[in-house]
C-alpha cells in the first residue's frame, strides 16, 4: 500500500516534469531555428523589437540542458574574477551562509536558553525581538557596509541577522514551555541547575530549537542570493546578477535550478538532524 | 486486633513521633470580584513511619495541592509540614513522588529514566553499580526485558510501573502518590495495586496516596483520610482499616467488616461529604483531632485508656 503510493507519486512527478518540459519546449520552438549562433542573436535582441525578441531570447529546454551539463562538467574553473565556475560561486555562498548561520546559532541558542528560563527576561526582551524580527535583513546592509566596510563580511552579517531571530525565538519558546511535570520530576530529584539544563530542558526543547534552526537556514539561503546581488564580487547571487547583465538566460536558469537544489539539501540535512532529537510523548 | 471507637484525643506513644506532620495547612486563592476563596483550611495530619495513608475526597477539594505541598513543589497559604522536627522548604529526595500521568522523560529509555533518579540520589556511585541497582527495581515491577524501550513504546500500565520503579529506586523515606492508577484499566490496576502492596509491606514503606477508588483504599491503606467537599474543605474523619493486615484482593470481600467499611466510605462520599458542615455544627469539631472511626469493629467499650497492645 505504502510502497505503491510512493511509486505512483514518483510516476506522477515524472509525468508532471515531462509535461512542463514539453510545454516549455513547444513554447520556445518556433524562433530557435538557428540554434548555433545564440549569443549574437541575444545581443541583437536587446536593442531589437520587444515582442518577438523576448520570445526567441528564451532558451529551449535542450539549450538549458546543454548549459547545465557544461557547468556540471567543469564547476570549479577560474578564469579571472568575473568568470568562475558555478561550483565555486555556490561554495562562496554556502560558506557565507554557514559562517553567518553558525555564528547566529552560537549566539541565539545560549541566549534563547537564558531568555526562556527567566519569565522576567522573556518579557523584558520581547518588545525588542518583536520590533527587530520583521525588519528585512537587507535593510541592515547599508548600515553593515558603512560600519564594517567590507562587502564579504557585510553579507555574512546580514545572514547572521536573518538567521538569528527564528532560532532565538524558538529556543526561548521551547525552553519556556518545557512541561511542568518534567521540571517537577527534576525538582523532586533535587537535580542541580546545570544537570537540569542539559538532561531535562535541552532534550525537551530540542525539537522546537531544531524547528527554529530549520526555518533559519531556509531564510539564510533565500537572503544570501539577494545580498550577493547587492554586494557583488562572488557568490551565486552575484553570478545570477552577472548573467543577467550578460543576458544569458540559460546560465540564470541553471543557477536557479542549483540554488533550489542546494536549498533543498540544506533543508533535508536539518530535517534529518531534527529526527535525531525528536521524541514521542 | 482490638475494636474500639477512639474519641480521637489519644496522643498515645505512636502519635508522639510522626515521620511527617501536616499542621494547620490552608490554601487560599484570590477571588475574581475581590476577597479570597479558601480551598481547604486547618488540615492537620500526622503520618507515622511505615504507615499507608490514603486521602479520599471529591474532585477539587485540594488533594493534589496537599500532596504537592508535602512534596515541596507547592507552598501553602498557611500552615507547615514538619519532617524530622523541621519545616520543609522544598523538594527532597527523601520524599519520592509518583505523579498522576506517569511523567517519565520521553527521550530516555526505561533504564535511563530510573538511572537519572538513582544518580541524583547517589552521585558518587559508579556506572555499573547504578545499573545494577536500577535493574533490581526494574525487575521488582516486572519490567525485565523492557529496559531499553522508550516510554512511547510502553503501555499505560508499564509506564506507571516505570514511575513506581523510579520512585522506589531512590529508596525514599516516604512515597507520595497522586492517583497513580486512575488512568489504568481494571485488570492492570488490580495487578499494580497488588505489586505496590507487596513492595510497601515488605519494605515497610511510608506512603501517602490520593485516590478516588474506595476499593483501592480499602486494600492498600492502614488509615483512610476523608475530606469534605471544597471550598473550605477539611478533614472530616479518619477511618481506620478494620480488615486484617494480610488481606488479599481475592478474599477481601469475604471478611465480616468488608461491607461495614465499604458502606461507611461510600456513604461519606455520596452524602456526608456535602452535609458534613451541618453535622459538625451539632457535635463540635476539633480540626487538630478529627474523629477516628473503625467501621465494623464492634464497639465493645469506649475505652478511657488505650491498651498497651494497640494496633501497630
Ligand atoms: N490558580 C488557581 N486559582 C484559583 N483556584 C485554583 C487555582 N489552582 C487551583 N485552584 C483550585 O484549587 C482547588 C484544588 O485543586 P486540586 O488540584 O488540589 O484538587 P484535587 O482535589 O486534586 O482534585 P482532583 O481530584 O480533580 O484531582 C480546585 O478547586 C481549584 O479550583
Ligand atoms: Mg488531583
Amino acid at each position: 500500500m505504502e510502497r505503491s503510493l510512493s511509486l505512483r507519486a514518483a510516476i506522477l512527478s515524472l509525468a508532471i516534469l515531462a509535461g512542463l518540459i514539453g510545454a516549455w519546449h513547444f513554447a520556445t520552438l518556433p524562433t530557435t531555428g538557428a540554434a548555433g549562433d545564440v549569443d549574437p542573436e541575444y545581443a541583437a535582441l536587446v536593442s531589437g523589437s520587444a515582442a518577438e525578441g523576448q520570445k526567441s531570447a528564451f532558451p529551449t529546454p535542450a539549450d538549458v540542458g546543454a548549459t547545465l551539463w557544461k557547468h556540471l562538467k567543469d564547476p570549479f574553473y577560474v578564469r579571472g574574477a568575473n568568470d568562475q565556475g558555478v561550483g565555486i560561486q555556490l561554495a562562496y555562498s554556502l560558506g557565507r551562509v554557514l559562517v553567518g548561520y553558525g555564528l547566529a546559532a552560537l549566539v541565539a541558542i545560549p541566549l534563547g536558553f537564558l531568555i526562556g528560563m527567566s519569565p522576567l527576561v522573556y518579557r523584558a526582551l520581547d518588545p525588542f525581538i518583536q520590533i527587530l524580527k520583521p525588519i528585512s535583513p537587507l535593510a541592515w546592509m547599508p548600515l553593515a557596509l558603512y560600519t564594517i566596510k567590507d562587502s564579504g563580511i557585510s553579507a555574512v552579517f546580514v545572514i547572521f541577522i536573518c538567521s538569528l531571530w527564528p532560532m532565538l525565538i524558538n529556543t526561548a519558546f521551547g525552553v519556556a514551555s518545557v512541561r511542568k511535570e518534567w521540571l517537577n520530576v527534576a525538582a523532586t530529584l533535587e537535580v542541580g541547575p546545570l544537570r537540569k539544563a542539559f538532561r531535562v530542558i535541552l532534550p525537551a526543547a530540542a525539537p522546537t530549537i531544531m524547528t527554529g534552526m530549520r526555518i533559519s537556514i531556509g531564510i539564510a539561503w533565500l537572503v544570501i542570493v539577494a545580498a550577493e546581488m547587492l554586494v557583488g564580487g562572488t557568490g551565486i547571487g552575484y553570478f545570477v546578477w552577472n548573467e543577467w547583465n550578460n543576458l544569458s538566460i540559460g546560465n540564470i536558469l541553471t543557477a536557479i535550478l542549483l540554488i533550489g537544489l542546494v536549498g533543498m539539501i540544506l533543508d533535508v540535512a536539518l530535517a534529518r538532524t531534527a529526527r535525531l532529537v525528536a521524541y514521542r510523548e | 486486633m482490638d475494636a474500639r471507637v477512639k474519641p480521637g484525643h489519644d496522643e498515645g506513644p505512636l502519635m508522639t513521633k510522626p515521620l511527617i506532620s501536616i499542621e494547620a495547612l490552608a490554601r487560599r486563592y484570590p477571588k475574581h470580584g475581590g476577597g479570597e476563596t479558601t480551598v481547604f483550611q486547618d488540615v492537620w495530619l500526622p503520618i507515622r513511619k511505615g504507615e499507608f495513608v490514603c486521602l479520599i475526597g471529591h474532585s477539587g477539594c485540594g488533594k493534589t495541592t496537599i500532596l504537592n505541598v508535602l512534596a515541596g513543589l507547592d507552598q501553602p497559604s498557611a500552615g507547615v509540614v514538619i519532617v524530622d522536627g523541621r519545616e520543609i522548604s522544598g523538594p527532597s529526595l527523601d520524599r519520592a513522588v509518583i505523579f498522576q500521568g506517569h511523567s517519565l522523560l520521553p527521550w530516555m529509555t526505561v533504564m535511563q529514566n530510573v538511572a537519572f533518579a538513582v544518580t541524583s540520589r547517589r552521585p558518587d556511585w559508579r556506572k555499573d553499580k547504578v545499573r545494577a541497582h536500577c535493574q533490581k527495581y526494574i525487575d521488582v515491577v516486572h519490567l525485565t526485558g523492557s529496559e531499553h524501550k522508550k516510554p512511547a513504546e510502553l503501555s499505560g500500565g508499564m509506564k506507571q510501573r516505570v514511575g513506581i520503579a523510579r520512585a522506589l529506586a531512590i529508596e525514599p523515606k516516604m512515597l507520595l502518590m497522586d492517583e497513580p492508577f486512575s488512568a489504568l484499566d481494571a485488570l492492570t490496576r488490580g495487578s499494580l495495586q497488588d505489586e505496590v502492596r507487596r513492595i510497601c509491606t515488605a519494605t515497610e514503606q511510608t506512603v501517602f496516596m490520593i485516590t478516588h477508588d474506595i476499593d483501592e483504599a480499602m486494600l492498600l491503606a492502614d488509615r483512610i483520610v476523608l475530606m469534605t467537599n471544597g471550598p473550605e474543605a477539611k478533614i472530616a474523619e479518619i477511618v481506620e482499616n478494620t480488615l486484617p493486615k494480610d488481606r488479599q484482593r481475592t478474599d477481601i470481600h469475604k471478611h465480616a467488616n468488608y461491607y461495614a467499611l465499604r458502606n461507611h466510605l461510600l456513604d461519606f462520599l455520596v452524602t456526608r461529604s456535602k452535609t458534613f458542615a451541618s453535622e459538625i455544627g451539632a457535635k463540635g469539631y476539633d480540626p487538630r483531632h478529627p474523629p477516628v472511626v473503625r467501621p465494623g469493629a464492634k464497639p465493645t467499650a469506649v475505652e478511657t485508656e488505650p491498651p498497651k497492645a494497640a494496633s501497630a
